[in-house]
C-alpha cells in the first residue's frame, strides 16, 4: 500500500494496479429547502478502487451521507458526473438506478432496517431471491458469525446481531460495493467492534469495495484510506500507513 | 390558538385522505339516519296536519242501508263527538278513449256546505254546487292519470244505470292518502278512481234517498274507541252493518303506518352498520397516530401537560373527524330525505302539501350517534396515550414481534418467497384487525346487495302473483253474493274461454284477545285459473270443514296453531257467528288470507252454491268487446284486468327502485372505499419503512407493491364471500323487519345481486390500489436510512 499523503492532490492511488470502481468528477448537490438553498456537496472529485476499505469521516452536515447516497444510486447530483465501472450513474433513470442497486450495491444502515416479519435467514433470502449469483443465505449468515441464529426474528436478536444480519443481507448477493452509513452508530462500543470485525472480514475475504461513513475518528484507523469531508468538500485524503485491525479499535 | 390545537389541525390536514374516507363512512350512516328520520317526521307532521285540517274521522262504519233518523241514535252514543252519514257506491267508470275496465268509489258530499268530516282539499276547480245533479270532484291521482280538467265529462254506471258526470274539481282526501282498488294488490291510478258528488244526486242514482250506508265519526275527549265501536255495531246491526272500525283498520291510514314503520327500521339498521364500521376505522387510524406520536406525547408530558390534556387532545381529533362526517351526512340526508319524500308523494301517498322538515331533534340525534361512535371506537387507543409514561415514550418501541404463520408451522407454505411470507405474517400477526377489515369491506358488499335486492324480490313477487297464482285475464266481482248459475251465463259470453267462481266473505276472525278484520276466501280445490299458492309455489291444500291461514296471520296476528278453533264473525248477510277449526298454515308473500274450500264456506254461510265473483280466461283480441258487455251488466260491480295491473305497478315503483339503488350504490361505495383505503394507508404507514428499505436494496416499485397490495388483495378476496354472507344476513333482517299484513318479502338473492356486491368491493379495492401505487412512487428512500422508527 502506498503511504503518500495527497495534500493538494485530489486523488491518491492505493495501488498502481488497482481498478477504479467509482469515478466522481466535479460533484455538486444543492437541496432547496423552502427558500433556502443548502449546498451539500460543493465539487467533489474522487476515485474509489476495487477491494479497498474507505472511511468517510466528517461532522454532521459535511456531505458524507449525500455522497454515499449518490454513489449508491439513491440520489442524483445537481452537477458533475459519477461513473460506476463503465456505466454513467448521472442521468440514469429510476429504473436503471434500481437495477444498479439490485445488482451491484450492498447497503448497511445505522438502524439495520431489517424486515421484522422475516427471520434472519429470510431477510437475507429476500435479497438473494432477486439476485443473479448470490451466496446461500446460510453461508452469508455464517460469514457474519450467525450460523446458529438462522430462524430468529429481528425481535429475538440483539442490536449487534441485527446489524450483522443486515451485513449478511448486504453481502449475500456478492455486490461489488458495500456502502455502510454509520453502521455502529446505534451500538455500544464492544458490539460496534464486533460489527466492524465482520465488515473487515467481508472486505478481506470477498474483496468488496467497502465505504464506511462515520463521525467517529477512532474507526478511521481500520481504513485503507480515510477521506475527510468538511462543508461539502474533501478536506483531506489520507492513506493509513499501518491500518489497525478492528479488534484493536476502541472509542 | 393554543399550540396543541394547532397541532390538532395540522395532524388532521396531514391525515386528510383518511379523515375524508372516515368522514365518508360516517356521512353514509348519518345520511340514512337523517333521511329516514326526517322523512318519517315530515310524513307524520304532514299527515297529522292534513288529518286535523280536513277533519279525518276516527271511526268508520259501513252498512247496507239505514234510514237517516238512525243517525241520531249513533250521534247519541256517549263518546261520539261529530258524526257524518254518507252514501258510498261502488261504480264502473267510462273514460273516452280508454277501453280497460275502470272501477270507482263514489262518495256523497252534503248537498249544502262543507262535509263535517273527511273534508276535501281542492287542488283545482271548485266543489260541487248545492243540489247539483251531475257535478263530481275527482281524486287527483285519477284525474292526473287521465288528464281530466274541470269541465271535462265522464260516465259512471251507478247501480246498473249510466250517468253522465261533469268534472268540476280535483281534490285530495285524508281518507284516500293511499289509494288502491278493493281486491287489488297494487295501486293503479288509471284504473281506479275516487269521486265525490252531491248527496241527493247520488242517493237518487243509488236508491238511497233518505238513507245512508256509511257513517264516520270522531270521538269525544276521553272516549274509549272499543266502547264506541261496540255501541255503533249494536245500533247498525239490524241495518246490515259490517262492523265499525277505528283508524288503525282504515286502509289508507294502515298502509301509511306500515310504510312509516319501515322508515323507522331503516333509521336503526343501516346507520348502525355504518357507524360500527366508522368506529373501527377511527380506532385503527387513531391507534396508528398515537403509536407514531409516542415521543411527542412523552415530550408534552415531560413538559408538564396533564394526562387529561393529552386525552382531550386526541378525543378532540376524533370528534372533529366525526363532526365533519356528521355535517356532511346531515346535508346529504336532508337531500335524500327530500328526494324520498317527493317520491312518496308522487307515487304512493297523496297529500295536498308536503312539509319537508329537518327537526333540530334529528340533527341532535345525528351529532349524538356520531360522537358515540367516535368516542366508543377510540376510547382504548386514547386511554393508551393517556397512560403512556413519559420515560417509556421516549424510548423507541421494541421491534414488532412476528412468528411463522400457522400454515408455515404445519409445513404448508414451504415454497413461498419472502414477500409472500411478509404478507401472510403481517396478516396473521393481528388477526382481529384483519378480521375486522374483512368484515368492514364485506359490509360494503352486503349493503350493495341489499340496495339491489328489492328489484329482484319485487320481480319474484309479481311473477308468482301473476304468472303462477292469478292467471286469469279478468277478475270481476258482483254487487252482492250471487247464485253459482251466473257462471254459466258468463261462460256463454263471446270471447270467454273459461270461468271459475269464487266466494269471498268479509269477516272478523277472533282468537282469545286477538282479532283480525278481513275475509274468508273460498277456493276450489280443482281450480286452475286463480290458485292460492304457498311459498314453494304449490297450490295451498285446504281440507274440507275448516280454514287454512297464512303464516303471518296465524303467528303474528291471531296467535293460533292448527287444531285451535277460531271465532268467525261474518260481516255479510245475517252476520252469523261460527266456530271454525284451523286446519293448517301456509306461507305467502302478499296479503294475509284465510282459506276454506268453497263448499265448506257455502255450508258455513248456510247457503247454496253461491259466488262473490268470477275469474275469466279471455281469448286474445276479444277483450274490448267483452269489457263493454260486462260493463252493461248491473250485477257486475268491478273488473280488474291483470296485464294492465302489472304494467301500472312497475310504472309506480320504478322511481322508488331507482332512488334506492342510487342511495345504496353511493353509500356502499363510500363504506367500501373508506375501509379499503384506510386499511391500505395504515399498512403503508406501518410498513413504509421496510418497503423503502427494500427499494434501497434493489426491489422495484412493482415488487414492493406486491407486498403491500398483495395483502390488500388477500383481504379483499376474503371479503367477497363474507360480503355475500353479510348481504344474506342484512336481507334476512330486512325481510323480517319489513313483514306486515300487506306483504312479506321473499329471501331471494339473484346472481345479479351477488355480482353487484362483489363489484363494489372490487371497485373500492382497485381505486385504493391505484391511489396507493402513486404513493409508493413517492417513498422517501433517503429518509428511511437516517431515522429509526
Amino acid at each position: 500500500m502506498q503511504s503518500a499523503n495527497a495534500h493538494g492532490k485530489i486523488d491518491s492511488m492505493p495501488a498502481d494496479t488497482a481498478q477504479p470502481v467509482f469515478v466522481a468528477r466535479g460533484l455538486t448537490k444543492v437541496y432547496r429547502m423552502g427558500e433556502v438553498e443548502v449546498h451539500a456537496l460543493r465539487g467533489i472529485d474522487l476515485t474509489l478502487y476495487r477491494g479497498e476499505l474507505v472511511v468517510l469521516l466528517g461532522p454532521s452536515g459535511s456531505g458524507k451521507s449525500t455522497l454515499l447516497n449518490i454513489l449508491g444510486g439513491l440520489d442524483a447530483p445537481t452537477g458533475g458526473e459519477v461513473r460506476y465501472l463503465d456505466h454513467a450513474l448521472t442521468g440514469a433513470s429510476e429504473t436503471e438506478l434500481t437495477r444498479f442497486r439490485r445488482e451491484h450495491v450492498g447497503f448497511v444502515f445505522q438502524f439495520y432496517n431489517l424486515i421484522p416479519s422475516l427471520t434472519a435467514r429470510e431477510n437475507v433470502a429476500a435479497v438473494t431471491e432477486i439476485a443473479d449469483a448470490p451466496m446461500r443465505p446460510e453461508d452469508a449468515l455464517a460469514l457474519v458469525g450467525l450460523g446458529n441464529r438462522l430462524d430468529h426474528f429481528p425481535a429475538q436478536l440483539s442490536g449487534g446481531e441485527q446489524q450483522r444480519v443486515a451485513i449478511a443481507r448486504a453481502v449475500a448477493k456478492n455486490p461489488a460495493v458495500l456502502l455502510c452509513d454509520e453502521p455502529t452508530g446505534a451500538l455500544d462500543s464492544a458490539t460496534g467492534v464486533v460489527v466492524l470485525e465482520v465488515l473487515e472480514k467481508v472486505n478481506r475475504e470477498l474483496g468488496t469495495l467497502t465505504v464506511l461513513i462515520t463521525h467517529n475518528a477512532g474507526i478511521a484507523d481500520m481504513a485503507d484510506r480515510v477521506i475527510r469531508l468538511s462543508d461539502g468538500r474533501i478536506a483531506e485524503i489520507h492513506a493509513n500507513a499501518a491500518k489497525k485491525s478492528a479488534h484493536e479499535l476502541s472509542w | 390558538m393554543k399550540a396543541l390545537d394547532r397541532k390538532l389541525f395540522r395532524d388532521l390536514w396531514h391525515l386528510r385522505g383518511q379523515v375524508l374516507a372516515i368522514a365518508a363512512v360516517i356521512m353514509g350512516g348519518v345520511a340514512t339516519l337523517v333521511m329516514s328520520l326526517s322523512t318519517y317526521d315530515s310524513l307524520a307532521t304532514t299527515r297529522d296536519r292534513f288529518y286535523a285540517e280536513y277533519r279525518f274521522a276516527e271511526v268508520f262504519a259501513a252498512l247496507k242501508r239505514a234510514p237517516e233518523p238512525v243517525a241520531e241514535r249513533i250521534a247519541a252514543i256517549p263518546g261520539v263527538e261529530r258524526l257524518e252519514t254518507r252514501v258510498k257506491a261502488g261504480v264502473k267508470l267510462e273514460v273516452e278513449g280508454f277501453s280497460d275496465p275502470i272501477t270507482g268509489q263514489l262518495l256523497s258530499l252534503p248537498d249544502v256546505g262543507e262535509p263535517v268530516l273527511n273534508g276535501l282539499h281542492l287542488k283545482r276547480g271548485r266543489s260541487v254546487q248545492p243540489w247539483s245533479a251531475d257535478e263530481v270532484v275527482l281524486s287527483d291521482t285519477f284525474a292526473d292519470a287521465h288528464g281530466f280538467q274541470p269541465g271535462d265529462r265522464l260516465a259512471a254506471i251507478i247501480h246498473g244505470k249510466r250517468k253522465q258526470l261533469t268534472v268540476v274539481g280535483v281534490a285530495v282526501s285524508p281518507e284516500y292518502v293511499y289509494q288502491i282498488a278493493p281486491g287489488s294488490m297494487f295501486p293503479d291510478f288509471k284504473r281506479y278512481g275516487v269521486l265525490w258528488m252531491g248527496r241527493s244526486a247520488l242517493a237518487a242514482a243509488f236508491d238511497m234517498e233518505g238513507a245512508f250506508n256509511h257513517a264516520s265519526l270522531t270521538l269525544a275527549r276521553g272516549a274509549k274507541l272499543q266502547d264506541v265501536v261496540d255501541r255503533v255495531d249494536a245500533v247498525l246491526a239490524p241495518y246490515g252493518g259490517t262492523g265499525a272500525y277505528g283508524r288503525r283498520d282504515q286502509f289508507s291510514n294502515r298502509f301509511l303506518d306500515e310504510e312509516m314503520k319501515q322508515l323507522q327500521t331503516m333509521a336503526t339498521i343501516f346507520p348502525a352498520i355504518f357507524l360500527g364500521v366508522a368506529a373501527f376505522l377511527l380506532n385503527v387510524v387513531l391507534s396508528r397516530l398515537i403509536a407514531l406520536q409516542r415521543d411527542q406525547i412523552a415530550i408534552l408530558k415531560a413538559f408538564g401537560y396533564s394526562y387529561a390534556a393529552i386525552g382531550l387532545h386526541y378525543l378532540k381529533l376524533v370528534l372533529l373527524m366525526a363532526a365533519l362526517g356528521v355535517a356532511a351526512g346531515i346535508a346529504l340526508g336532508a337531500w335524500f330525505g327530500q328526494g324520498l319524500a317527493n317520491v312518496y308523494t308522487e307515487t304512493t301517498f297523496r297529500f295536498p302539501y308536503l312539509d319537508y322538515l329537518l327537526p333540530p331533534g334529528v340533527i341532535a340525534v345525528a351529532f349524538g350517534v356520531g360522537a358515540v361512535a367516535a368516542v366508543g371506537g377510540t376510547a382504548f387507543a386514547v386511554a393508551r396515550a393517556v397512560r403512556l409514561s413519559p420515560a417509556e415514550g421516549m424510548r423507541p418501541e421494541t421491534p414488532e414481534v412476528y412468528r411463522a404463520t400457522l400454515a408455515e408451522r404445519v409445513g404448508l407454505a414451504h415454497g413461498f418467497a419472502a414477500p409472500t411470507r411478509m404478507i401472510l405474517r403481517h396478516i396473521e400477526r393481528r388477526p382481529l384487525k384483519a378480521l375486522l377489515s374483512v368484515l368492514g369491506i364485506a359490509c360494503a358488499g352486503g349493503l350493495m346487495m341489499v340496495g339491489n335486492y328489492q328489484r329482484g324480490a319485487i320481480d319474484f313477487i309479481v311473477d308468482v302473483q301473476f304468472k303462477y297464482a292469478a292467471r286469469e285475464d279478468l277478475a270481476l266481482t258482483f254487487i252482492e253474493p250471487t247464485s253459482g248459475r251466473a257462471l254459466h251465463e258468463l261462460a256463454a259470453l263471446p270471447g270467454v274461454d273459461h270461468v271459475e267462481g269464487f266466494r269471498d266473505v268479509p269477516a272478523i276472525l277472533r282468537f282469545g284477545q286477538y282479532r283480525h278484520r278481513g275475509a274468508i276466501f273460498g277456493i276450489q280445490p280443482e281450480g286452475t285459473l286463480h290458485r292460492s299458492l304457498d311459498s314453494t309455489l304449490e297450490p295451498v291444500a285446504v281440507p274440507p270443514g275448516g280454514v287454512v291461514l297464512t303464516d303471518h296471520l296465524a303467528n303474528e296476528i291471531l296467535h293460533v296453531k292448527p287444531g285451535d278453533f277460531l271465532t268467525v264473525e261474518v260481516l255479510e248477510g245475517s252476520r252469523p257467528v261460527r266456530q271454525v277449526p284451523v286446519l293448517g298454515i301456509t306461507r305467502q308473500f302478499l296479503g294475509v288470507s284465510a282459506y276454506m274450500q268453497q263448499d265448506s264456506l257455502n255450508a258455513l254461510m248456510r247457503e247454496g252454491p253461491t259466488i262473490s265473483g268470477a275469474y275469466l280466461a279471455v281469448q286474445p283480441g276479444s277483450e274490448a268487446a267483452l269489457y263493454a258487455q260486462l260493463h252493461e251488466r248491473p250485477r257486475v260491480l268491478g273488473m280488474v284486468a291483470n296485464q294492465a295491473a302489472i304494467q301500472s305497478f312497475y310504472a309506480t315503483i320504478g322511481e322508488f327502485i331507482l332512488f334506492y339503488n342510487l342511495v345504496a350504490t353511493l353509500l356502499a361505495g363510500a363504506i367500501g372505499f373508506g375501509v379499503v383505503y384506510n386499511a391500505a394507508r395504515i399498512s403503508l404507514s406501518e410498513r413504509g419503512r421496510e418497503l423503502a428499505s427494500l427499494r434501497v436494496l434493489g426491489f422495484t416499485r412493482g415488487e414492493i407493491a406486491y407486498i403491500l397490495l398483495g395483502e390488500l388483495a388477500l383481504l379483499t378476496l376474503a371479503a367477497i364471500p363474507v360480503g355475500f354472507l353479510v348481504g344474506i344476513g342484512l336481507v334476512s333482517i330486512l325481510v323480517s323487519a319489513f313483514q306486515n299484513e300487506l306483504y312479506r318479502l321473499p329471501l331471494l338473492l339473484t346472481p345479479q345481486n351477488y355480482a353487484m356486491g362483489a363489484s363494489v368491493i372490487l371497485a373500492s379495492a382497485l381505486l385504493s390500489g391505484l391511489l396507493l401505487w402513486r404513493r409508493l412512487g413517492r417513498l422517501d428512500l433517503v429518509a428511511v436510512l437516517k431515522t429509526r422508527e
